[in-house]
């Protein structure tokens, strides 16, 4: 049979290398046998890696390119019309109060989240109840607060919740963005309930059938078997839904909360209107939140990664 | 419509104090209609432009252009992690300043309106995570069947459209599912650039009226419903589309 040399690759391997004894060059020895290969990756990592975030080159400049076109653009515009004043230096001038902002969104994002993993967290083992209508009615408020628009729900609270509280005698004022925060943690608290029951129902039912057969009573199963392993498996989509909770904060801009939106309007208007000033400050307002929002949707994914159960 | 249910919001109104104007008030009615028509068109616009935008951009993002894929990943990840409410304003007060206008007696009309650019914003939010989702569904098809529709000569292009689309459209309907209920959703972000749909033409309501509570109710009552059949139309075309034996 003549030799094809092209399809030499054809011919079965029938012997592979045994890890170890070819790599340090002392015998190139071989063996049609399965052996152990050496522990992957995984194995050899410490238990806690920090995240790995992979931020690359290429996502700043596209970040920076949209920025500085629309500044660029303006400024243009800006030179074309006349204006006084640099739109540069116009814009440094109110960066830090843009920024002064974007704290209050994180302060917003902050205790939404907070309010919210813990009424959810009291949902969703509702929803995991062995009585019919604790499950049922958790069931309820879950699907109302999880279909309803954020914007609605934002408006109701916002509408509908007094801007003034007596307690014993004494009056509190409660301030806008306060009310925003409970308008946030509402559909926040009903995603995070689905998280919760999601992720009782993915543990196998052999761990509820071996704590029975330990004498381990409902409520000892659910707090030291269930709920430890539970809570690895939470973290990446609880992280996932801070990512959204933050990216709709701006939506108090609407109710007049000073965060970042609005003093960006407002900074805008102090400056006359300008229609070219409308092109960076929007873009950094967009630069900001995806530099705080990206790097934690890269760690989410390396998370998800590293706890999915492999099959 | 409304001689029918007047009568007794009438005298609801006139009993109770419970002010459901928009069904007894001939104004208040017609727009109320009107929103319930212009946040429909919105929706089924964005809904049917977002997957589109997720079918074209699962193609780009195999594509074998490196700069196509570039594109595609950063487009990806600008829109996933910026917030919508931004994005829309963005493209509303930023983008629309550059677009052509006409001259419509005495003031200029951009030829892409506050609904347009609503329609082109939030198609593009909801794209770049249909993208991600129809990549998961294509990723889903065997690669047998992929090389099948290879030896059988199909181009990448025909075996996209004809073998691996029809295959993933079904993986992925589930998830596909999850991201238009959020897209309808947020819909009600158009209320920032004044479209007159549900949500604005609510709050126009309210405020000649001081009706919030009934408002509220009504806003409640028609998003839930209407994700309600969403969820129930997609539920069905899934059964629908099923194959036996396959996913």
């Amino acid at each position: 049979m003549p030799e094809f040399p092209q399809l030499r690759f054809l011919r079965p391997r029938l012997t592979r290398p045994i890890p170890g004894l070819d790599r340090t060059g002392v015998t190139a020895a071989t063996t049609d046998l399965p052996v152990l290969l050496p522990p992957g990756d995984r194995l050899t990592q410490p238990a806690f890696m920090p995240p790995r975030i992979e931020l690359k080159a290429w996502h700043g400049l596209v970040v920076a390119a949209v920025f500085m076109l629309s500044l660029g653009i303006s400024d243009v515009y800006a030179q074309a019309s006349g204006t006084r004043e640099s739109l540069f230096t116009t814009f440094v001038r109110w960066v830090p109060f843009v920024l002064w902002g974007f704290v209050l969104n994180l302060v917003i994002s902050f205790f939404a989240m907070a309010i919210g993993t813990v009424a959810g967290a009291a949902l969703g083992l509702m929803q995991v109840s062995l009585l019919a209508p604790v499950r049922g009615g958790s069931w309820v408020v879950t699907q109302f607060f999880r279909n309803s628009p954020w914007l609605v729900l934002l408006f109701c609270i916002m509408l509908l919740l007094p801007f003034q509280i007596t307690v014993f005698g004494v009056e509190f004022n409660i301030p806008d963005w306060m009310k925003a925060t409970i308008g946030f943690s509402l559909p926040v608290m009903a995603n995070i309930s689905e998280v919760v029951r999601g992720a009782v129902r993915s543990i196998p039912s052999g761990q509820w059938e071996s704590a029975e057969s330990l004498a381990f009573s409902r409520r000892q199963t659910m707090w030291m078997i269930i709920l430890p392993q539970c809570i690895k498996r939470m973290i990446p989509p609880w992280m996932n839904w801070y990512a959204i909770l933050t990216m709709a904060t701006p939506l108090a801009s609407i109710m007049g909360v000073e965060e970042a939106v609005t003093h960006s309007q407002q900074a805008m208007a102090a400056e006359g209107s300008r229609p070219e000033l409308l092109g960076p400050f929007y873009s950094f307002l967009l630069v900001i939140f995806f530099l705080y929002c990206y790097p934690i949707a890269r760690w989410t994914i390396s998370l998800e990664r590293r706890f999915t159960v492999k099959i | 419509m409304l001689e029918l249910i007047a009568p007794f919001f009438r005298t609801l109104y006139e009993k109770t104090g419970i002010n459901f104007i928009l069904f007894y008030d001939q104004y208040e009615y017609d727009r109320f209609i009107q929103a319930i028509w212009v946040s429909f068109e919105l929706i089924v616009a964005c809904l049917i432009f977002s997957t589109i935008v997720g079918i074209v951009g699962a193609w780009a993002q195999g594509a074998r252009s490196k700069l196509l894929r570039l594109a595609m990943a950063g487009y990806i990840q600008l829109f996933r992690n910026t917030p919508p409410l931004v994005q829309i304003l963005f493209f509303y007060f930023v983008l629309g300043n550059f677009t052509p206008s006409y001259d419509a007696g005495g003031f200029q009309q951009a030829y892409i309106g506050a609904f347009g650019w609503a329609v082109v914003s939030l198609s593009f939010f909801a794209g770049a995570f249909n993208v991600e989702i129809f990549r998961a569904g294509i990723e889903a098809v065997p690669t047998a069947t992929r090389e099948a529709a290879e030896s059988l000569g199909y181009s990448r292009l025909k075996a996209y459209i004809y073998i691996i689309l029809p295959l993933a459209f079904r993986v992925c309907l589930p998830s596909l599912n999850n991201n238009l209920v959020n897209l309808l959703k947020t819909t009600t972000l158009a209320y920032a650039i004044a479209v007159p749909e549900m949500m604005y033409t609510a709050n126009q309501i309210w405020s000649d009226n001081v009706n919030v509570p009934e408002m509220m109710f009504v806003l409640f009552v028609y998003y839930i419903g209407l994700v309600g059949i969403l969820v129930w139309m997609m539920n069905r075309w899934e059964r629908k589309m099923k194959i036996p034996g396959y996913g």
